[in-house]
């Protein structure tokens, strides 16, 4: 349900009325897109976000519903009350975008990335890695006397965390997928 | 129910399925199948036009004059870029177009071959929403889809992009049926909502309906609506340039348009409304002035069939999401139901106030001397066609805001002009649209001798076709508005603002066998602006005005409502540093 057919002050529908629209400060929002599975959709949406000067911190896309020729795109914006509500409103009216929703004000949701780290080093520095890798429940997926790569999957935060640690350690290459997320519950 | 056939003849079969009477074309190697099939038949009327953009602003031009889809079909490459213009017009000022482009085979799409371009990706931030089609048998589908987006919700304009082999191949072709696209637009609006701006219209002290494009892009229902609900309540009533007609400028209740060239009085009421009615229009910048100061003491009720126009600009207190007519339906309904309530000591208490505004008579002009004035122009010529099955056109600048100013409008789809995307050029292949639907109409493109340069070729597409359009061009060697900023933010430096080596445009409509008329003394004015209209055929009139004349009232950027400038004694120094980077 779209937030602008919700009443000012009503407590009943969500919690996007309890926000001021008009505030200044930027809040960050994963946003699930519905779309149609069709050649140039990727680009509508990207085009939108370029074209209006809206922000894209990551971007997940991959068919969902085969049969129903449905993929899912999982954008994390930021932008003040505002912004986050037009972009929803402007990525409503493409045609090929079938549902638009913010998993941040809708409800609890869960947010997973997975990423690829490759860390190169000799002795302690490279017993560390492995050690810290543990820890976080990274796994090593290819393994040379002197390079691990690790696989991690989880929260964004989390796996900046491991960057972090990674960096003294030899971090030479990371690759990630950027978030997906589904809201919890039913 | 399916039948074989070769793409290019599905184009054709699916236009007429469609209702389509006439499409503005231009042909081309990449079209040349459909080309063949348009040869082959009675049913739709080919205009061939001089140029693409023409074609697609004749395209415009003829939807809103007749509340039909337009319909055009360019060629790949050059052609489709051509229309580019067109489109981005189409989709500012919403307005249901269907543009059919040819593109190279399947097989050589990506090769950079002869007259190849991107053509969907060229023109995706310009569509509300772009097909290729890469197989005959899926063809008719998108057509028939390309007409329900065109036209549903928000209307605007699409384009099929279709390559040569997928016109000469057989497939099957679907007939026309309801659309089972899960693209459907709100249409009515939420009843609780609804039901509060009735309340709001009851107790209002100072309210406004303040009206635009979306009132007339809902139909003719919306404009009676809004008639009844405007006499019924005897509000003020004003309009954006999109909008005008929507309401007769001869209705008691009008107050006439708003924004920067607006009426005096239309921007004072809506500076010290307490209830501002909002019913499809978007709170443009043309519109608004300056934000922070735009009516600062309103609730604002904002209803549009576009989600994302709602709190874009301007914070709506009571949104309503839905189509123009179905709303005013259900406002008009639950009002009368609830004994219809107005404030009505406090509204004539406002309309005092509004009758003191209007006193100041923002639109005075004094046509002095042996040069005309462009004001008096207008004047005369509403004068001498106001009677007429007239339809008015514009191309952009000082003009167009004079023919907003001093044309009036009784009805709705009587006025075309580029309002969002501001496009010079415009006016003369619109006007052209406008006669295809309305043949025995006066049509009348009002434009400045600059505007109406950037697609004059279109005088052999109007020639070849004895469409008897008049343009009746106010020749002021300068481009007006352009001067008129650089005299009031850059210093008096005219860079680049002047119409030089203009040609006789009476020469020059002689050149293609149309009629010329040169007039430049007030008291030849009127006889010349009959000749004008009992010529059968299309006329060029050059219409030599004042030069330096500045289009006022004027809310210079950056300012509010309330502190418009009236005259040129206003102007000095007016726009501060703020200002002048704004458009």
């Amino acid at each position: 349900m779209s937030a602008l057919k919700l009443k000012k002050g009503s407590t009943s529908h969500s919690a996007y009325n309890l926000r001021p629209t008009f505030s200044d400060v930027v809040e960050k929002h994963t946003l699930a897109v519905l779309v149609e599975n069709e050649p140039g959709v990727l680009a509508r949406v990207i085009g939108l976000f370029s074209g209006r000067g809206y922000n894209i911190e990551s971007l997940t896309v991959a068919e969902v519903d085969h049969q129903g020729h449905l993929s899912r795109i999982t954008i994390v914006t930021t932008g003040t009350p505002q912004v986050i509500e037009q972009i929803k409103a402007q990525l409503g009216r493409i045609v090929s975008v079938h549902e638009v929703h913010d998993l941040t004000v809708e409800g609890p949701s869960v947010e997973r990335e997975l990423a690829m780290f490759k860390v190169s080093g000799k002795g302690d520095k490279r017993v560390e890695a492995l050690r810290l890798a543990d820890i976080f429940r990274a796994n090593v997926v290819d393994s040379t006397l002197e390079t691990f790569v690790f696989e991690i999957t989880g929260a964004p935060e989390k796996i900046d965390a491991f960057a972090d640690l990674m960096r003294p350690l030899g971090l030479t290459q990371v690759a990630r997928t950027g978030v997906a997320a589904l809201p919890r519950g039913d | 129910m399916t039948r074989q056939m070769t793409g290019a003849k599905m184009v054709v079969q699916a236009l007429i399925d469609q209702g389509v009477d006439t499409v503005f074309g231009y042909p081309g190697g990449a079209v040349l199948p459909i080309y063949d099939e348009v040869f082959q038949q009675n049913s739709i009327k080919h205009i061939l036009v001089r140029h693409e953009q023409g074609a697609v602003h004749a395209a415009e031009g003829y939807a809103r004059a007749t509340g039909k889809p337009g319909v055009c079909l360019v060629t790949s490459g050059p052609g489709a870029t051509n229309a580019v213009t067109g489109l981005t017009d189409a989709l500012m000022d919403s307005i249901p177009i269907i543009v059919l482009t040819g593109q190279v085979p399947t097989f050589m799409i990506g090769s950079d071959a002869f007259q190849e371009a991107d053509t969907v990706g060229i023109t995706r931030p310009c569509t509300k929403h772009n097909w290729l089609v890469k197989e005959t048998d899926a063809l008719s589908g998108v057509l028939h889809e390309a007409f329900h987006v065109a036209t549903a919700g928000r209307p605007g304009p699409v384009l099929v992009d279709i390559p040569k082999d997928v016109q000469f191949a057989t497939g099957n072709y679907q007939t026309k049926k309801p659309s089972t696209s899960h693209y459907k637009p709100q249409i009515k609006g939420d009843m609780e909502a609804i039901t509060e701006l009735v309340a709001a219209i009851e107790t209002a002290k100072r309210p406004v309906f303040y009206t635009g494009g979306g009132v007339i892009n809902s139909g003719p229902a919306a404009s009676q609506l809004l008639r009844e609900l405007v006499e019924a309540t005897g509000f003020p009533i004003t309009s954006t340039l999109m909008g005008l007609g929507s309401y007769p400028a001869s209705g008691d209740k009008w107050i006439g348009m708003l924004g920067m060239h607006g009426l005096y009085e239309a921007n004072m009421v809506m500076h010290d409304c307490d209830l501002m009615i909002n019913i499809g229009a978007r709170f443009d910048d043309r519109i608004t002035g300056r934000i922070d100061a735009f009516s600062p003491n309103s609730i604002k009720a904002h209803v549009d069939i576009d989600p994302s126009s709602i709190n874009k600009v301007i914070k709506a207190d009571i949104p309503i999401v839905g189509d123009v007519a179905h709303v005013l339906e259900d406002v008009l309904k639950v009002w009368k139901s609830r004994g219809r309530k107005t404030n009505d000591g406090a509204v004539s208490k406002w309309w005092g106030q509004i009758n003191e505004w209007k006193t100041v008579d923002c639109l005075k002009f004094e046509q002095k001397g042996k040069t005309i004035k462009p004001q008096y122009a207008l004047s005369r010529l509403e004068a001498l066609t106001k009677d007429h099955d007239r339809y008015i056109c514009t191309e952009v600048g000082q003009h167009q805001m004079w023919a907003a100013q001093y044309l009036n409008f009784e009805d709705p789809n009587r006025w075309m002009t580029s309002g969002g995307l501001g496009t010079m050029g415009y006016g003369f292949p619109a006007s052209i649209g406008v006669q295809m639907g309305h043949p025995d109409a006066l049509v009348i493109n009002v434009a400045g001798e600059a505007s109406w340069l950037m697609n004059m070729q279109e005088l052999g597409t109007a020639m070849q076709f004895n469409l008897p359009v008049k343009q009746f061009i106010l020749n002021n060697e300068r481009l007006g508005m352009v001067r008129q900023w650089q005299e009031l933010l850059h210093g008096e430096r005219y860079s680049h603002s002047w119409s030089e080596s203009l040609p006789d445009f009476v020469k020059l409509a002689e050149a293609f066998g149309a009629k010329g008329i040169i007039c430049s003394d007030p008291d030849d004015l009127d006889d010349a602006i009959l000749e004008m209209i009992n010529y059968d055929g299309p006329v060029l009139f050059d219409c030599l005005v004042e030069k330096h004349e500045n289009c006022f009232p004027m809310i210079p950027s950056g300012k509010a409502h309330n502190e418009m400038l009236l005259g040129e004694a206003d102007t000095q120094g007016v726009i501060d540093a703020k200002g002048s980077v704004l458009v």
